[in-house]
């Protein structure tokens, strides 16, 4: 399969992106550098290219009823214009991916998935939908999206347009207003930890959004920001990475996010193998760690205490914000408790660390 | 892109500046840039004696890891004990502060093998690899 680009590519390579490939699709790993732009993000602001990612619309009478069965969180207390983060499970609890529900009205929700997930997202949930009165709609390759994050996030945004930003909260979104003269769907979400937002539009407008917002935003700091960054921002605040923390064979409740999962809600995929690991507890968690030797854990090296593999490292990294090496890592459960000596094996060297708790970064002010 | 004159240059972007029997090894320029920000150097002991093309360091950048090669065979003599702590010498000074280690030539003719700086520069416009 070829790499596909996005409609921003050609703005990639005039803003220096180093490209790489991701989840079937060319984008910049980073402009400036990570560290600078993972800085930004986390001081100023940084804009992505999020384009990747994939959109279904679920449309139809039957639209919340299906979607209630589709994924674990529950669906049916989002209000018109409010955004769901939810994981989506196989029947073994297992996870499809996790997602975005954007709910429009109680018979039109927009649905954003992984990028990497895209095609397999979309055999699943037409596969789940045959007995609901629904409409779907893989809409991916006519969406564009871009994430303006950080603290100015906000003041950037209210250069470009006249909506009253400081009413829309976090996680809630509007359908239509126009930036920068485009009419683009805005969102309050984002996946670094820090305050910002999501702009959908077509992808005919994607490059010249970019640019007014830029345009906008240079004076305060904002710069571009990669994938790199995205990845450091999103570890540190503690959100999972399909792929890493979450996957075919880690539930949400062992990549401790049981909170996403509602159990009483009704029947829906997973629902019983979730209850099952929730009543048991799960055999291996998701815990974060901090090198206490010298050393950076990666993804994949083994976790061992008394020299006995007990689990892998999910996400490993040099965290900027935090100035320390830290990782997540899926463990038995024995072993997760705040505190607990384990070693990751580096290069075939035993390093020390410990686990201690998520999320390393929370911004000021947020509970 | 910064390329010295004078230094000999192994295919694995390193490069090396010969002071008697004395080589001192680093990465280049490019080699830096194409790794982004270097937050970690894992470094030899001294006094382990290493034969060209043998791992002898390890170079971790946010997204990362890379393996550094001896370009040339010999005792490593000297080991820069400031990247320990200042892993980002290696980006904002490659060719002098930003050193690895210096080895002490067991075979002064290795030094033939590799590129001079002239050669490099053609190595890495053709893609570095």
């Amino acid at each position: 399969m070829t790499a596909k680009q996005t409609p921003l590519y050609q703005t990639h390579l005039k803003y220096g992106g180093k490209i790489v490939e991701f989840g079937g699709w060319l984008l910049p790993v980073q402009y400036s550098g990570i560290k600078a732009e993972h800085e930004a993000v986390r001081t100023k602001a940084g804009l992505f290219d999020v384009s990747h990612m994939g959109e279904v619309t679920v449309k139809g009478s039957d639209a919340l009823k299906f979607l209630q069965k589709l994924v674990t969180n529950d669906v049916a207390k989002l209000a018109d214009n409010q955004v769901l983060y939810t994981p989506m499970c196989y029947p073994n609890g297992g996870t499809v991916d996790d997602l975005l529900i954007y709910k429009e009205n109680i018979r039109e929700y927009l649905l954003v998935v992984n990028a990497a997930n895209t095609d397999k997202d979309w055999k699943w949930i037409q596969e789940n939908a045959t007995s609901f009165d629904v409409t779907l709609a893989n809409i991916s390759d006519q969406v564009a999206q871009l994430a303006l994050q950080g603290p100015l996030a906000d003041k950037i945004l209210a250069k470009l347009t006249t909506a009253p930003l400081e009413q829309l909260k976090y996680y809630w979104f509007w359908p239509e207003i126009e930036v920068a003269g485009k009419k683009v769907l805005l969102s309050r979400t984002g996946y670094t930890g820090e305050d910002g937002f999501e702009l959908y539009c077509v992808p005919e407008e994607a490059a010249e959004l970019w640019e007014a917002i830029m345009a906008a935003g240079t004076g305060d700091g904002l710069i571009p920001a990669g994938l790199g960054c995205r990845d450091t921002l999103r570890f540190e605040a503690g959100f999972p990475l399909y792929g890493h923390e979450l996957a075919k064979n880690i539930s949400p409740i062992e990549a401790g996010i049981a909170l996403f999962v509602k159990l009483d809600k009704g029947e829906f995929n997973g629902r019983d193998a979730l209850s099952k690991i929730k009543a048991e507890g799960a055999a291996h968690k998701i815990v974060g760690f901090e090198m206490t030797d010298r050393g950076v854990a990666r993804a994949e090296y083994p976790v061992l205490v008394n020299g006995r593999n007990v689990g892998r490292v999910t996400t490993g990294s040099y965290a900027p914000s935090l100035d320390k090496n830290l990782g997540l890592a899926l463990i038995d459960a024995e072993y997760a408790k705040v505190g607990q000596q384990i070693c990751i094996e580096i290069r075939g060297k035993s390093v020390l660390a410990q686990v201690i708790g998520k999320p390393f970064y929370k911004r000021e002010g947020k509970e | 892109m910064n390329i010295v004159q004078g230094l000999k240059y192994s295919n694995g972007h390193e490069w090396v500046r010969v002071e008697g029997n004395q080589a001192t090894i680093g990465v280049t320029d490019f080699a830096q840039s194409q790794l982004g920000d270097v937050v970690f150097v894992e470094l030899p002991e001294d006094d382990i004696i290493v034969r060209a093309g043998d791992g002898f360091s390890v170079i971790e950048s946010v997204k990362a890891v890379s393996d550094i090669y001896a370009p040339v065979s010999g005792k490593i003599v000297k080991v820069n004990q400031e990247l320990v702590n200042e892993p980002e010498i290696v980006n904002q000074d490659p060719y002098e502060a930003g050193w690895i280690v210096a080895i002490e030539l067991t075979d002064i003719s290795e030094l033939d093998d590799l590129m001079d700086a002239d050669a490099y520069e053609r190595f890495v416009a053709e893609g570095g690899h």
